[in-house]
């Protein structure tokens, strides 16, 4: 449909080095497929002066195209997104990471996807397809599977990929899905899908790459998995 | 919908009970030795097979997980295109 406008939000903690390329590359990929756009950037008070940055980015390509909503401290995630959608002019709303693990470069194959099939939510997915990831050690990997496998059994999610956060979805969608899930970190996301088709929402999917950030720290630890349990049994008693 | 956690007990359950009447002889239904031997293993061989079908599909999708070299090794190339790029617009790398 003509008239289709995306807003992108980015939502940033000490993203520097990778700001600057993500929005050259989100800008490249939607100049040339022609689709219109805006990207939300959504800074946590980083002290590494990423709102700089985001504001030398500005200035390049303009305040329609980068729109800064910078907030004074870290917030966390959830909130980030509830701040972004607020000020978001798209009817349709692209999540991803900042870090260059989502490469803007499926921008165009999720919203071909979301005509195809006139979805409300399109997960990009590593599990299935030409899915997959980069810099991920045997261990990894197998906690990984390890954790969709038993996801998949007890919550039928209808879903490959539950705890990605690079989706597309209806404006309307994602505002009301952000408020009926309370979740923390990428428990989050989890719910979020889940919660999309509880709600009889319709799901599409797109294999994504997905690689590990070159620039930056990792923020995955042991209490991750434990996070992951107490999510998937909070979700299981409640979807 | 019930909570998925529900939908489970209430499988079980049903499952649990015609286990237990057959086993405990609650029915008047006659079953060979061997028959009723098999029975009262059920959950348990029901148990194992699915262990291994679990492992088997874990086992086959972490081997076969793509490694997306080509993608990172793009990525790569993309960061210093878009480096260049942004220099020659004034963006300021420090
Ligand atoms: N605005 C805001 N952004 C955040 C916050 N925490 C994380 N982010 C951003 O959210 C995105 C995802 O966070 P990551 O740190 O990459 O989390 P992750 O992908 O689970 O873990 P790693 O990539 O392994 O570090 C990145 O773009 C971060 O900069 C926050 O509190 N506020
Ligand atoms: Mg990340």
């Amino acid at each position: 449909m003509a008239g289709d406008k995306y807003s992108v939000l980015l939502p940033t903690y000490n993203e520097r080095e990778n700001l600057p390329i993500i929005v050259w590359l989100l800008v490249r990929y939607f100049t040339e497929s022609g689709y219109d756009y805006e990207i939300i950037v959504i800074d946590d008070g980083s002290p590494d002066g990423t709102l700089e940055v985001a504001k030398q980015l500005e200035k390049i390509y303009g305040k329609d195209r980068i729109v800064l909503r910078p907030r004074e401290k870290k917030l966390g995630l959830g909130t980030a997104y509830i701040h972004g959608i607020k000020h978001a002019k798209g009817n349709f709303v692209i999540i991803m990471d900042a870090d260059l693990s989502h490469h803007p470069k499926f921008i165009p194959e999720f919203i071909k996807k979301q005509k195809e099939g006139n979805y409300d939510v399109v997960s990009g997915t590593r599990y299935i397809g030409n899915g997959g990831v980069y810099g991920w050690d045997f261990k990894r990997k197998l906690i990984s599977r390890t954790a969709n496998y038993i996801t998949q059994i007890l919550l039928q999610p209808g879903a490959s990929d539950l705890t990605g956060s690079f989706r597309l979805y209806r404006k309307d969608v994602l505002e009301k899905l952000v408020k009926a899930c309370v979740s923390k970190g990428y428990v989050f996301q989890m719910e979020m899908i889940v919660r999309a088709r509880q709600f009889g929402f319709s799901i599409g999917e797109v294999p994504i790459s997905f690689v590990d950030r070159v620039y930056g720290e990792s923020k995955l630890g042991g209490s991750e998995i434990f996070m992951f349990l107490k999510g998937l049994l909070y979700l299981f008693a409640t979807t | 919908m019930i909570p998925k956690l529900f939908q489970w007990l209430i499988v079980l359950s049903v499952f649990i009970s015609v286990w237990v009447a057959i086993v405990f002889d609650y029915v008047a239904v006659e079953f060979s030795k061997s028959n009723k031997q098999t029975i009262v293993l059920f959950p348990f061989y029901l148990l194992v097979v699915f262990a291994c079908y679990s492992l088997a599909v874990i086992g086959y999708r972490v081997a076969t997980f793509n490694d997306c070299k080509e993608a990172s090794e793009e990525l790569k190339k993309q960061i210093l295109e878009a480096k260049e790029d942004l220099k020659s617009r004034g963006f300021k790398f420090d």
